[in-house]
């Protein structure tokens, strides 16, 4: 069936890729200094959250997340970093105290320990019936006839906090001479 | 992990297919951690807000590893409606925070205070 030798290999090493870059990629957006540096973390995460979409079988999602978060996201937080970000390094200690980094270290991990346990602990069932694949298609036909208000209504959201963005953007602009 | 010369092509399939939904929850709530770390410890509002993005991001994924595993399409209609809201949210967010900077000349969460008291 496979004309390449070894695809079951690749596809095994991609995975893992995938999973590495959404790991790392989290880690650089949180604990780097540098705001840029931040958002690349980000885009890495957002590719690698697109890989495992397709690996979950919704290559819609996939280009979804990749269109949006990496193409859209994470350029317009480049713009306001470059609107925003002041010349000199922001002052990096921790907000409180190290004892408070260290509380809200533990409390993140107990948040991911329980919520993982749950997770892995779980007795999930798989359903006996498939209703159907999450195709392209499925979705298409979902959106234009179970969810055409909502899709109609997300399209108004969209605008007016377009409208609301511009709205806002214009307050404190000094008009230069 | 199966690069070792002894794993054969059956085991490589085997560890692949394993990967089930417990591992794709297990993933999620390690990046909702990592973000919340982000918002807790962060003092700079455009990387707390990427940090709000990461655990946004984090439901993404168990929404998606649940519809997948439930074999339905509703989920995946979601997760659309969720990423479009989330793009709304990043346009009125970053305007605010745009906003914030031309009147403080700040970007600490600290310095924005001013609700507090």
């Amino acid at each position: 069936m496979n004309s390449l030798p070894g695809t079951e290999y690749i596809i095994a090493g991609l995975f893992l890729l995938f999973i590495a870059a959404t790991i790392a990629g989290s880690l650089l957006a949180v604990f780097t200094v540098r705001v840029i540096r931040s958002v690349c973390g980000l885009a890495l995460t957002s590719v690698g959250l697109a890989g495992l979409y397709y690996f979950l079988n919704s290559p819609f999602l996939a280009l979804m997340e990749l269109l949006i978060y990496v193409g859209a996201v994470c350029v317009t937080i480049v713009f306001a970093i470059m609107l925003a970000e002041p010349q000199e390094i922001v002052d990096e200690s921790p907000r409180h105290s190290v004892l408070w980094s260290i509380a809200a270290i533990i409390v993140c991990t107990a948040i991911f320990w329980s919520a993982a346990r749950l997770g892995v602990l779980g007795d999930w069932t798989t359903p006996a019936i498939r209703l159907n694949d999450g195709t392209i298609q499925d979705i298409g036909v979902s959106l234009l006839s179970t969810y055409s208000m909502a899709f109609e209504v997300i399209s108004l959201v969209l605008l007016v906090a377009i409208l609301g963005a511009l709205a806002i953007a214009r307050i404190g602009r000094h008009r230069h001479p | 992990m199966s690069a070792l010369p002894t794993a054969t092509l059956p085991t490589v399939l085997a560890a692949a297919s394993a990967v089930g939904l417990q591992h794709y929850i297990a993933l999620a709530a390690l990046l909702f951690a990592i973000g919340f770390v982000g918002v807790l410890i962060r003092r700079n509002t455009l990387v707390v807000y990427m940090s709000l993005e990461l655990m946004l991001n984090a439901a993404i994924l168990a929404t998606v590893a649940f519809t997948r595993y439930n074999g339905t399409v509703e989920g995946n209609v979601f997760v659309f409606f969720i990423i479009t809201v989330a793009a709304a949210e990043v346009a009125v967010g970053l305007a605010i925070i745009v906003a914030l900077f031309r009147k403080r000349h700040s970007v600490d969460v600290g310095d924005l205070a001013t609700l507090n008291n």
